[in-house]
């Protein structure tokens, strides 16, 4: 029996590419009517994936027509693993290794979803109920014994540790947005997929701040207002287009003395800064802007990268042990099928 | 016997520390029971050595310095596995073990294991007293490790140098509300153990009496301080690291004081 894997990702086909092959959802089915033993369908944002095992070859044009409710495809992008290959493939792909963002946990969820779907419909036997089972195992060893999944990766989601980090519970948090930029309303979308149900937008144009308000679930503050608003509040976004920065240290002060038991996150997105940097140096308050966000972004990214050799190490061994598994039940197999006898005086003894 | 039994416990104190150190450098701490299980097997020898001492005594194991080490370890012990798992403070455990760690070879290496001189008679309210003080001083050793917690915490915050250890750290509004009951807790059982001391039969030293009205003053003004707004979380926490080191020593001092009375 051979395994192989057939697909294409983002390291070999662009997002047009990607969609035409990730439309047949009954692929596995298809898959397996047309000659495989047994297959599964992987798709992804980033990839499209048929993991099958079979006596015969299967060529890949036939694989990725398969895909394709199209007849004239182009089968230039697509990758073929077979065997070794194959399961370490898998296993990286478990893992997040082979992520556009390495160690992201979200393609774990979608490899079981798809590995569900081909055993309710019949199509994985037992070669990739073994394959799956070993790479889901495989995946959360990784997760367990390295920090290649630690730490936030984006601007947006570091925001949303750090307040995690400050606050615990976010959704008792109050955040105050000024200004109704790209950035400030990815975070504020973020903050909101946290658990955040008290927003406040504010800014110079009101209706900006109206779109902004119901875009992300939260409520238009006028621009007069948001030094009140202020006094309030948890978590406080600024990325407005101001010359000079919008807070002091000085501004800070007796807002500070009112609630010197809540700390107060500040993100300032703002490019030039909207609050002056000296007021990270004040009591309770933890000041971030663009760059430091960034930066703990990069930190996190670099702590994946330094994880990736000890996680290789972990599929290696994962690859290795299963191959010795499936070899030892190919054995066992072809010795019970070659001398039927053999299996009866076993059983017996 | 009871000195092996403590030599053991120590050494699963040690497999606590050791384990985290391995596992925060090797980049693998994981939120495990082992800390927890760890623990509870060197409690349980403490639990034991303390039993046969007081056997021994026939009273309360606190008649010189390295019993008093012993019971302080012991109530820190005692603190983290009521409240450990009750906060959900991951790391305590690992912050915890050191502290024990340090109080017990301390008290075994050095030479404070010396018989009380003048034999008291047993006083039910003076025992009580004591080890209800002494409890309080392993609520208030607790407070001290959630605010070493809080400033490791906090210090990352602010420098934005985010490390390893951040991510297996309460987030700071927890660890703020844990310091805040431990110095309740801590400071309840030290009002009951003072109120106490005033029942016993015999009149206590000055000294004695010096101090522990010192110490129960410097945590009722941490905690008047936090609720009267004023100190910052972070000024708290630097306390509550100060209170237990001048705590400490003012322990000594009392502990000292008794021998010679």
């Amino acid at each position: 029996m051979n395994l192989f894997c057939v697909g294409l990702s983002h390291h070999t086909a662009n997002v047009e590419t990607r969609e035409i092959f990730s439309a047949n959802r009954e692929a596995d089915c298809v898959l397996r009517d047309a000659g495989c033993a047994e297959a599964l369908v992987l798709t992804t944002c980033n990839r499209v994936e048929v993991y099958g095992a079979s006596q015969n070859p299967v060529a890949t044009p036939d694989v990725a027509r398969c895909l394709s409710r199209k007849i004239d495809i182009d089968h230039s992008a697509f990758y073929r693993h077979e065997n070794a290959d194959c399961v370490q493939h898998l296993f990286r792909v478990a893992s997040g290794l082979d992520s556009m963002v390495v160690g992201e946990t979200e393609v774990l969820g979608q490899a079981k979803k798809a590995y569900e779907s081909a055993r309710a419909c019949g199509s994985a036997g037992p070669f990739l109920h073994r394959l799956f089972q070993r790479a889901f195992r495989a995946a959360k060893e990784v997760r367990s014994q390295t920090e290649i999944t630690r730490g936030a990766v984006s601007v947006g989601s570091v925001a949303v540790d750090l307040a995690a980090k400050i606050f615990g519970d976010l959704s008792r948090c109050k955040v105050l947005v000024v200004g109704a930029g790209e950035n400030a309303e990815r975070t504020a979308r973020a903050l909101s997929s946290r658990g955040v149900v008290d927003l406040r937008v504010s800014n110079r144009s009101p209706e900006r701040a109206r779109d902004l308000a119901a875009n992300v679930g939260g409520t238009a503050v006028p621009f007069e207002d948001w030094p009140e608003q202020f006094r309030k509040i948890d978590i406080l976004i600024t990325s407005t287009s101001a010359e000079a920065p919008l807070l002091t240290p000085a501004q800070f002060e007796s807002t500070l003395r009112e609630r010197i038991d809540r700390p107060l996150f500040v993100i300032d997105i703002g490019v030039p800064r909207n609050v002056d940097p000296r007021v990270n140096e004040m009591n309770g308050v933890y000041l971030y802007d663009i760059d430091s966000l960034q930066s703990v972004a990069e930190q996190a990214r670099a702590t994946r990268l330094q994880h990736i050799a000890a996680a290789e190490k972990i599929i290696a061994e994962h690859v290795a042990s299963f191959e010795e598994t499936l070899a030892r039940g190919l054995e066992w197999r072809a010795r019970n099928i070659a001398h039927p006898q053999m299996r009866i005086a076993e059983q017996g003894s | 016997m009871d000195r092996q039994l403590l030599i053991l416990s120590t050494f699963c104190y040690l497999a606590a520390v050791v384990r985290t150190i391995v596992a925060l450098r090797a980049h693998t701490f994981q939120q495990s029971r082992f800390n927890f299980f760890a623990i509870a097997a060197g409690f349980i020898l403490q639990s034991a050595f303390l039993y046969l001492r007081g056997h021994a005594e026939h009273r309360c194991p606190l008649t010189n310095l390295f019993e008093v080490f012993i019971f302080l370890a012991w109530s820190v012990a005692l603190i983290y596995m009521l409240v450990g798992p009750a906060y959900r403070l991951s790391l305590m455990g690992a912050f915890t073990a050191p502290l024990v760690v340090i109080l017990q070879v301390f008290a075994l290496l050095a030479p404070i294991d010396v018989p009380h001189a003048a034999k008291m008679p047993a006083d039910p309210w003076l025992e009580f007293h004591a080890s209800i003080s002494m409890i309080a001083y392993g609520a208030f050793a607790l407070a001290c490790i959630a605010g070493a917690m809080y400033l490791v915490q906090d210090r990352q915050l602010k420098t934005h140098q985010i490390r390893s250890i951040f991510y297996h750290l309460p987030p700071l509004s927890d660890l703020f509300a844990a310091i805040t009951r431990l110095l309740w807790l801590g400071f309840i059982l030290y009002t009951l153990g003072l109120a106490s001391g005033f029942f016993v039969g015999g009149p206590l030293p000055r000294l004695q009496i010096i101090c522990a009205v010192g110490v129960w003053i410097l945590y009722g003004a941490i905690l008047q301080g936090r609720y009267s707004r004023w100190f910052a979380p972070r000024r708290i926490a630097a306390l509550c690291i100060f209170g237990f080191a001048a705590a400490l020593t003012l322990l000594w001092g009392i502990t000292f004081s008794a021998q010679i009375h």
